[in-house]
């Protein structure tokens, strides 16, 4: 499980390509893809192994500021939440 | 008709393979050289893959590296935006075609191993190898490219799985797949010379699963368990024509890579047909989606929608109808075959090594 202080980075042999058939980002791997939704895409595109997922869920949170159901507790477990799952699966690596 | 999107190809490009392993899983009627497809056709195939929105190549065989256009179809799949897989013995990877496949935007390079011991290793593949494919093993992490080390386990080698895993570890592997023996093609023919005991399946689990955890971050480890002792059959990639694709080295479609056994239906071929019409319209891949083909106890069982009835080409190798249940399952009529071959998974029988009708066996 990752918290807000986590420095996610993603599996060196992944990376996120856009589908052009299903209209839609994918994350890919040996074996393996993940179709991402929009926010997932927006999350990934800012793991760059520097940022914290604090950093990473501030920077949504000021983008969709203003924004119905945008409040920043709820984006950071979100964003941690998603974030973790990838973990799990072994795709975000925690460095 | 489907709404159904294939996700992976696996192009078999070659059935020519300098190995012999008696697990292949390629038919025992090789497809030889002569009768192969050209570049220009898997070009085509790898396109209008991507179109039916295929995301993953595995450029597979045989062994893929006998043919020299590989390192072309590569560059080409990665041009569409796939993300391809080598799926090599390693033999042959030179460096000067190591780094064609880097230049050629090539990511991912699977190089199998027979046995952590050297002797055996060689015994299981048939030929000498070990030493080329450690070379091989060497190259692709010098290179940079994911790297994954693929190990069919079965009784001759299952219970040196821990001096497998540290091999593995030791080659700078990304990904360890430990994938036990399946029972189709040569791996049908030599099933008694292969099936391990109950006991080394399960020490082996055990000791995959601590290893899961040791080496979490560093190296992934799968451990594929063989369905022989699992008491429901595996659901084959997702269901029959869902998200899988198999390309033959002459150009036949299919939607597993056993289905050449399969001789009731005809196979669809790139060579008369577009990859659009074989995935939508071609009676071999609609002959098993959904489940209207199904029998007793498949058609009425609550975990249809699970394991879609399980493997239809094992249910036809086994059991001469490709609609039965698999007989994996504890539930078919025809589980007493998996259940006499078990009984005999103490046997010593000899391998029967894959090779072409006119080769001479390895000694």
């Amino acid at each position: 499980m990752l918290t807000a202080t986590s420095i996610p980075s993603l599996w060196r042999l992944a990376r996120v390509e856009y589908d052009d058939v299903r209209k839609r980002p994918v994350l890919l791997y040996p074996e393996g893809a993940v179709l991402l939704n929009d926010t997932g895409a927006a999350i990934l595109k800012l793991v760059d192994g520097q940022r914290s997922v604090g950093d990473i869920a501030r920077m949504l949170s000021e983008r969709y500021n203003g924004a119905d159901g945008a409040d920043p507790t709820e984006i950071l477990n979100d964003v941690t939440a998603y974030l973790s799952t990838l973990a799990d699966r072994e795709l975000i690596r925690d460095q | 008709m489907t709404s159904e999107r294939p996700t992976t190809l696996l192009a078999e490009l070659t059935h020519r393979c300098p190995l012999h392993c008696p697990y292949c899983s390629n038919p025992l009627d090789l497809v030889r050289a002569e009768r192969e497809i050209s570049t220009e056709d898997w070009k085509r195939v790898i396109t209008e893959a991507r179109a039916l929105g295929v995301l993953q190549l595995g450029l597979s065989g045989g062994e893929p590296l006998v043919r020299k256009d590989t390192e072309e179809l590569a560059a080409h799949a990665r041009s569409l935006g796939l993300y391809s897989t080598l799926v090599t013995s390693g033999l042959g990877l030179t460096r000067a075609r190591a780094e064609k496949f880097r230049d050629a935007g090539l990511e991912h390079i699977q190089i199998s191993l027979q046995d952590a011991d050297d002797d055996n290793a060689e015994r299981i593949a048939g030929v000498r190898s070990v030493k080329q494919k450690r070379a091989a093993a060497a190259l692709v992490r010098e290179l940079g490219f994911a790297f994954s080390v693929n190990v069919v386990l079965h009784k001759a080698n299952l219970d040196r799985i821990q001096q497998i895993i540290d091999l593995a570890a030791e080659m700078g592997a990304d990904r360890l797949e430990l994938a036990n023996t399946q029972y189709y093609g040569w791996g049908l023919v030599n099933r008694d010379a292969l099936m391990p005991t109950r006991e080394q399946v399960d020490r082996a689990f055990e000791i995959a699963e601590r290893a899961k955890q040791a080496h979490r971050g560093r190296m992934q480890i799968l451990f594929v368990l063989p369905d022989y002792y699992e008491k429901y059959p595996k659901a084959c990639y997702g269901g029959w024509g869902k998200v899988y694709l198999v390309v033959t080295p002459d150009g036949k479609v299919l939607p597993c890579h056993g289905a050449t056994n399969i001789t009731t239906i005809a196979y669809p071929n790139v060579r008369e047909h577009s990859m659009e019409w074989i995935w939508q319209e071609s009676p071999l891949f609609n002959a098993f989606r959904g489940d209207s083909w199904m029998k007793s106890p498949c058609s009425t069982c609550e975990r249809k929608c699970i394991d879609f009835g399980g493997c239809r080409c094992q249910a036809f190798a086994l059991t001469g109808d490709a609609a039965m249940a698999d007989p994996i399952c504890t539930l078919s009529p025809h589980h007493h075959i998996i259940e006499s071959a078990l009984a005999d998974a103490n046997a010593t029988t000899p391998f029967t090594y894959r090779k072409f009708s006119s080769e001479p066996q390895p000694a």
